[in-house]
């Protein structure tokens, strides 16, 4: 679905160049949930901006779907780390705006855009503005609005970050629910260990002395209790080992 | 209705108090003699002025000044979005007009008004040029500037969705730049009143500000004092009428928070 091979980007600044990737590589199958966790400085952002080609690699190449195309611009559905609705919109008006940048036909699909937001639990704030909505529904518009666009892989960066640790919880919950069912390839950034275990099926760290990898064998369907499990905790541990040893 | 009463009270009670207070001192100076009525009328004066011409002022003067207010305001309009947009497209026009516009700001209208005349004559069209010089710089720039706003996360995320730029001015750059160019027009307004009186006083036949200086010159300080107070009522409704304008369609768009 999504194979980077060799990726090398530098900050350039004033005639000098700040090389934050070197030789970066990641394999995401179709249907994974891959994790990225990286401390904050890490260049997480900036390698979500490569990957959605709203930057261009120094060297190296980033392929959606084994093409290794000229302009990812518009083949993957980015969901950015503040929810970014525009505040003059209704929320329904929001998760169309996708459909109307791609000029596709919005009535014929305001029926299932309905069901979705039912099932997200907002069906009565269809007619809402963002202003109204509490963070955690902010961040469903948000991620409806990322589903609307089409397309198999997605990139969610940070998307519970700025939630309190409640609202957070129950979106974990809310997503593991989804996941069987949404036939989607999530690449997912995160700083949080526990929220990256339990969502992923693939964990990678990115660090400066390069990226490492960890499978989570943790079976499916997964509910947010599992953390409380010994094995979740092991997993834990192995995952904050792997971090320590790096550095 | 109580309800509203009473917040509108609150809103304009203290300036009402404050513009009574004022007018009734300004009347009892006068009528005490202490400033002669020649250099300051006493507001009855004015007011009684304002009626003893009124057909004069309503129905000649006033329609007048409003007609190249409104003209001027269209135009600077039109020309001021055009440009504004037109500079935030292309750099290259934006590094040519940018230092034209503000030349255009320095030259003093007094002094430029003269060549508007020898241009266009005592016709409605030199009132409707230093109209427009005046006005549609706030224009322009709100305009520039408001498409600059911000923006840059929503810039992208549209571009992740496939947008070219033009879908990315429409659905993005408009709405966010509307709340800048309200304002814009707002000031623009009031300076189309300033810049139509000082065009009608350089020369004109018609109009408040023919009307006050015709008066200036006869020394009728009453009649003077009564045309300002109409020309800072048609500014005064002119700009309530932006604002009105801007509250309806601003009605979403400043939930912003």
């Amino acid at each position: 679905m999504l194979s980077i091979k060799d990726l090398s980007y530098s900050f350039k600044n004033e005639g000098k160049s700040n090389p934050i990737f070197k030789q970066l590589s990641l394999d995401v199958k179709s249907g994974e949930f891959v994790s990225v966790i990286g401390a904050s400085g890490s260049g997480k952002s900036t390698f979500f901006k490569l990957i959605t080609g709203l930057l261009e690699p120094d060297q190296g190449d980033i392929m959606v779907e084994g093409q290794k195309t000229g302009k990812r611009l518009g083949s993957i559905g980015y969901m950015p780390q503040k929810d970014l609705l525009l505040p003059w919109r209704t929320v329904l008006e929001n998760v169309l705006l996708p459909l109307e940048v791609t000029k596709e036909h919005k009535q014929a699909r305001i029926p299932e855009i309905r069901e979705w937001l039912s099932r997200f639990g907002l069906a009565e704030y269809e007619k809402a503005y963002p202003n109204e909505l509490s963070g955690g529904m902010k961040q469903r518009v948000a991620f409806l609005r990322t589903l609307m666009t089409g397309r198999d892989l997605l990139l969610l960066d940070e998307p519970f970050g700025a939630l309190d640790s409640l609202t957070k919880r129950n979106m974990h919950s809310w997503l593991l629910d989804l996941w069987g069912e949404l036939k989607k390839t999530v690449l997912f950034i995160t700083h949080d260990l526990e929220e990256a275990i339990l969502l992923s099926d693939r964990i990678y760290l990115l660090q400066d002395t390069g990226i490492k990898e960890m499978k989570v064998t943790l079976p499916r369907p997964r509910s947010s209790q599992l953390i409380y499990q010994s094995e979740f905790i092991t997993m834990r541990k192995e995952l904050e080992w792997l971090i320590h040893n790096e550095s | 209705m109580k309800a509203r009463l009473k917040k509108w009270t609150e809103e304009y009670g203290l300036f009402l108090l404050v513009v009574i207070l004022l007018v009734s001192g300004w009347e009892w100076i006068v009528r005490q003699g202490i400033i002669p009525s020649f250099i300051l009328p006493a507001p009855s004066a004015v007011w009684g002025a304002l009626l003893e011409n009124k057909q004069l002022l309503f129905e000649e003067h006033l329609p007048a000044t409003l007609k190249e207010v409104l003209i001027g305001f269209c135009l600077s309009v039109i020309g001021g979005l055009i440009l504004g947009v037109a500079m935030h497209f292309s750099r290259s026009i934006e590094k040519v007009l940018y230092p034209f516009l503000v030349i255009s700001q320095t030259v003093p209208l007094i002094a430029i008004s003269p060549i508007f005349i020898m241009w266009f004559g005592y016709s409605i069209w030199s009132k409707i040029a230093v109209t427009i010089l005046t006005a549609f710089f706030p224009i322009v720039v709100s305009t520039y500037d408001g498409l600059k706003t911000g923006g840059h996360e929503y810039r992208e995320l549209l571009l992740t969705m496939g947008a070219n730029r033009w879908t990315i001015f429409k659905k993005i750059q408009i709405p966010m730049a509307l709340p800048a160019i309200f304002s814009g027009l707002k000031m623009s307004v009031v300076y189309c009143v300033v810049g139509a009186t000082i065009g009608e006083w350089l020369g004109a036949s018609e109009g408040l500000g023919y009307f006050s200086r015709r008066m200036s010159g006869n020394l009728k300080a009453d009649a003077v004092f009564a045309s300002i107070f109409l020309l800072s009522m048609l500014g005064i409704v002119l700009f309530l009428f932006i604002g009105l304008l801007e509250k309806q369609v601003l009605k979403n768009k400043n939930r912003f928070n």
